[in-house]
């Protein structure tokens, strides 16, 4: 089983978690129908109408009546007495099974991840060995010798089990352990225990509540099962048992086999959905990911299911100039719905960003921003992180993650409106129109292909390149962006490279296509300061021998000084300023600018944007 | 890659033999009485003391072990205490019943479990709500109710399936697809599901990386990020829930084929536990764990031959 990712939760907060658990309606009525299951076999010998072994061999396979509302089986028994009779042997298998898994389970979990070392190493073997076993068998080695009790048998399988919590334990204490207060608690001088107990245990605590629901359910499963087999008590009603006598009669009376089976299948349904909104109710304060994973809300993977039509969710506005769905009225702009020459390259006019958060809340990332490139030129386009410059890029080139919405007056390339376009008819843009550089070289290439493989496939679909044209082609392009090897390198795979060879690679890439305009998203903030001149070198050479538009999404405006032609500034999804880059460092007009250059500035003054900076700050 | 393969074998091979000897310990040491349970309960202690040395039972553990152990390294596995057979003969009939079972099982739970498993992942909404809730009903019923409300339906009313019995694909390959359809297929539901769910996770956690936004910036087409890239990057986890799976479908045919009166491992399994005949539950053992031993080698030999750098490791 893969480590289920589990991000340590913040510290308590029972009361909230309690209210989400009570919004959740599955959730209380799967938690109602386990407590009456529970309750029902408990109190069995206070309401169940007949003694579950009392045999009366003149009713027989009698059918559901008033005397006995489930009918009776083949002994003469009262079904209904024996349902909740067999109860009581589900629940204590579940009790031992789960309280062997966590007795083994947890407290070595807790070891292995907090001490790690050999141990870890011992521990992580023995619970893949466990993981190999298949249990019918083992338990019928255990049944050979110790017999078919409850104890021995649940015992085993809490053994068998235990891996499960042994594994997530370990998990979230590594997980834990590298969070930062715990180090504060260190410092502090609280004591490795005090520790262990403090934070550990109160994290662990929710997803082990969750793993244990599903224990739970499997004891009976499996317990039931070695009932059919026949490994139990005859003299004990349980619920396998009645399956397994039901079966003797299934040619007879084949209903019989319906009630134990149903007392089964939702007894375990209820455990795994209470698990299920447990887990939704304290996942709801970690990371969005896994929340998003168990409550199976909207999220639609970033490309549409291949055959889905248009209209999907994140290309704008039906007609240019209707602002989509949860569009806030144009009156409250900040800014200019301005305008845009008629002739440049990308003219986007009143570009809007909204995320819909699950609660309904919405989020404006971007609100109007409007911007245009002219061939050749190179825009810069500065802010803080978290203006929305990343969030206008990926919105210019329709890469916006599901849950975005996007609306514009304007977007155009050469002419061609990007907007109300299906994903179909955006890829003939991308890659062999505008292209791409990321921030991040090595999130961005794909770990499982070979570096040609990815330079290759684009080409072949863009520019329809036999398989021999796109390699000569990649030979060359990888050999243009200073790749000492690209034979090698093609036949490489990403985690072999270095992060400045991948963003070159990622650039050959972007550029293989012949596009009229680059986005490059801060192509230099993840790589270390040497390369960092080099790669910025490089985008300007390929801007210019191509006379390709680009966007320089940045933070820094030593870069800016650099290369850019016109600079955007940027603030709260806003641009508040937006001219030619000699005119901006003279003469800044809005205070942020200001701001944002005396930031920059101080150890870096600008020179000639002509002369060649090799060093570049931060 | 050769080196990676010889690794893992090497691995399969030593879990094999910790776990062969601690059960061969586990049984001798806890009394289990193999004379005695070939004899049965009237036997006289004299009786069982003859049996029990006929078997050899009355010399030291070790010295019966390293015995067992030198004989089974060369395909011996001894005699059947209860049936006076050999046990490798027993296990030659009865094994391919319950492979068959388990791996028509995973085959079919692959098959089932992928497409459902990208089809909700790529449909959010109704479709992937209403797999959430079918997922947690197949892992809810227990696998063997389901063989029996199947044998009722097909077998004892539609009369589409014979209710019991094994057909040998090699008497008859019609009657042999027959005679496991009905269990092939209440062992997968459960799998199915597990593995749907899994590789919906995964496909999903694998779209929000950074690098699929990029392929699509390179103007790929959906198809080909999804089948290509998206599905090889997410696959290592389905194989290993895969892996697990099949484990489980080896267990869950030692049940069901009683409900459909199948004479597989299980019931040999089962009969020699009433007899308590170590030998022939030693061969049950060894086989299975090797049969799992092998599926992880392959499943390793796939997730190496997927992921590059666990091949380069």
């Amino acid at each position: 089983m893969t480590d289920i990712p589990i991000a340590p939760a913040a510290p308590a907060a029972p009361l909230r978690r309690l209210g989400r658990f009570a919004a959740n309606p599955l959730g209380i009525v799967a938690a109602s129908v386990l407590a009456l299951i529970v309750l029902a076999s408990v109190c069995a010998p206070f309401f169940a109408p007949y003694d579950p072994n009392l045999i009366v061999l003149a009713e027989t396979l009698q059918p559901p009546s008033a005397t006995h509302p489930l009918g009776t089986d083949a002994s003469g028994r009262d079904v209904l007495s024996r349902i909740l009779w067999g109860g009581q042997v589900s629940l204590k298998a579940g009790s031992i099974m789960i309280a062997t898994a966590i007795a083994v389970g947890v407290p070595t979990g807790l070891i292995a991840g907090y001490f790690a070392r050999t141990f870890d190493g011992v521990a992580s073997w023995v619970s893949n060995l466990l993981m190999s076993l298949p249990e019918i068998l083992i338990l019928i080695v255990v049944i050979t010798s110790l017999g078919s009790g409850l104890a021995p048998t649940m015992i085993t399988l809490g053994i068998l089990a235990s891996p499960d919590l042994f594994r997530l334990t370990r998990s979230v204490v590594i997980n834990v352990r590298e969070e930062l207060y715990i180090d504060a608690a260190k410092v502090s001088g609280l004591s490795d225990t005090r520790i262990i107990f403090r934070h550990i245990v109160s994290v662990i605590l929710g997803p082990l509540l969750v793993r244990c629901s599903f224990v739970f359910g499997l004891a009976i499963i499996v317990q039931s099962g070695l009932e059919f087999l026949g490994f139990g008590d005859p003299t004990r009603p349980s619920w396998g048992g009645m399956l397994s006598s039901a079966f003797q009669t299934i040619y007879r009376a084949p209903e019989l086999v319906f009630a134990p089976g149903m007392a089964i299948g939702v007894s375990v349904m209820s455990l795994v959905i209470l698990g299920a909104a447990i887990a939704d109710s304290l996942g709801a304060e970690r990371a969005p990911t896994a929340r998003r994973r168990s409550t199976g809300t909207r999220r639609s993977t970033g490309t549409p299911a291949p055959g889905a039509g248009p209209g999907t969710p994140q290309e704008g506005t039906p007609q240019e100039g209707t602002p989509q769905e949860g569009t806030p009225q144009e009156g409250t702009l900040t800014t200019d719905v301005g305008q845009t020459p008629a002739d440049a390259l990308l003219r986007v006019e009143n570009l809007r960003v909204t995320y819909r958060g699950e609660d309904g809340t919405s989020n404006a990332v971007v609100e109007g921003a409007t911007l245009h490139v002219h061939r050749g030129e190179v825009l810069g386009l500065v802010g803080e992180s978290g203006s929305g410059k990343s969030q206008t890029s990926f919105g210019i080139l329709g890469l916006l993650p599901p849950e975005a919405t996007l609306s514009a007056a304007r977007i155009t390339l050469g002419g061609e409106s990007l907007l109300g376009r299906s994903e179909r008819e955006l890829q003939r843009f991308r890659g062999g129109r505008m292209a791409y550089v990321p921030q991040e070289p090595m999130s961005n290439l794909d770990p499982s292909f070979t570096i040609g493989s990815q330079l290759i496939k684009p080409m072949r679909h863009q520019l329809g390149a036999s398989r021999a044209e796109a390699t000569t082609r990649a030979h060359e392009l990888l050999d243009r962006v200073g790749i000492p090897d690209p034979v090698l390198t093609m036949a490489s795979y990403p985690h072999q490279l270095s992060g400045g060879m991948a963003q070159r690679v990622l650039i050959a890439g972007a550029v293989s296509c012949d596009p009229e305009l680059l986005i490059a998203d801060e192509p230099t903030t993840a790589l270390d300061v040497t390369v960092q001149a080099e790669v910025l070198n490089l985008l300007r050479e390929l801007q210019r021998e191509r006379n390709m538009g680009m966007i320089l999404v940045t933070h820094n405006f030593g870069v800016v000084a650099d290369i850019c032609d016109r600079v955007a500034v940027m603030q709260n999804g806003v641009i508040v300023e937006q001219r030619p880059v000699l005119e901006l460092f003279a003469d800044p007009h809005h205070a942020y600018t200001r701001m944002l250059l005396a930031s920059t500035l101080e150890n870096a003054p600008p020179r000639s944007r002509h002369g060649v900076r090799r060093e570049v700050d931060s | 890659m050769v080196r990676f393969i010889a690794r893992r074998l090497v691995a399969g091979v030593l879990l094999a033999f910790v776990v062969v000897t601690g059960m061969f310990f586990f049984l001798h040491l806890t009394g289990t009485d193999p004379a005695r349970g070939a004899l049965g309960l009237y036997a006289t202690e004299d009786q069982v003391a003859i049996k029990s040395a006929q078997l050899g039972l009355d010399r030291p553990v070790i010295e019966q072990y390293l015995d067992w152990l030198g004989h089974a390294v060369t395909g011996d596995l001894g005699t059947s205490s209860a049936q006076s057979s050999p046990v490798i003969d027993l296990l030659v009939t009865r094994l391919p019943v319950t492979v068959s079972l388990a791996l028509g099982a995973i085959i079919v739970a692959a098959t089932f479990g992928v497409v459902l498993g990208v089809l909700a992942a790529v449909n959010p909404g109704r479709f992937d709500r209403a797999l959430q809730i079918v997922m947690v009903i197949g892992f809810a019923l227990p696998n063997f109710w389901v063989a029996i409300i199947f044998a009722i339906v097909f077998a004892v009313g539609l009369r589409w399936f014979p209710a019991t019995g094994y057909v040998h694909l090699l008497d008859s390959p019609v009657g042999w697809l027959l005679s496991i359809t009905l269990p092939v297929a209440a062992l997968a539901l459960g799998s199915i599901a597990a593995i749907a769910q899994q590789l919906r996770n995964s496909v999903i956690n694998v779209y929000s990386q950074d690098y699929v936004r990029t392929l699509r910036s390179r103007g790929l087409p959906p198809r080909t990020i999804l089948l290509t890239h998206v599905l090889r990057n997410a696959s290592p986890p389905a194989l290993t829930m895969l892996s697990l799976q099949f484990i489980a479908a080896m267990s869950g045919a030692a049940i069901i084929e009683r409900v459909f009166g199948l004479q597989g491992i299980g019931s040999v399994a089962i009969n020699a536990s009433g007899n308590s005949d170590i030998q022939v539950i030693m061969g049950v053992l060894l086989f299975t764990v090797l049969l799992v031993v092998l599926v992880n080698l392959i499943v390793d030999i796939l997730y190496g031959a997927l992921n590059p750098k666990v091949r380069a490791a």
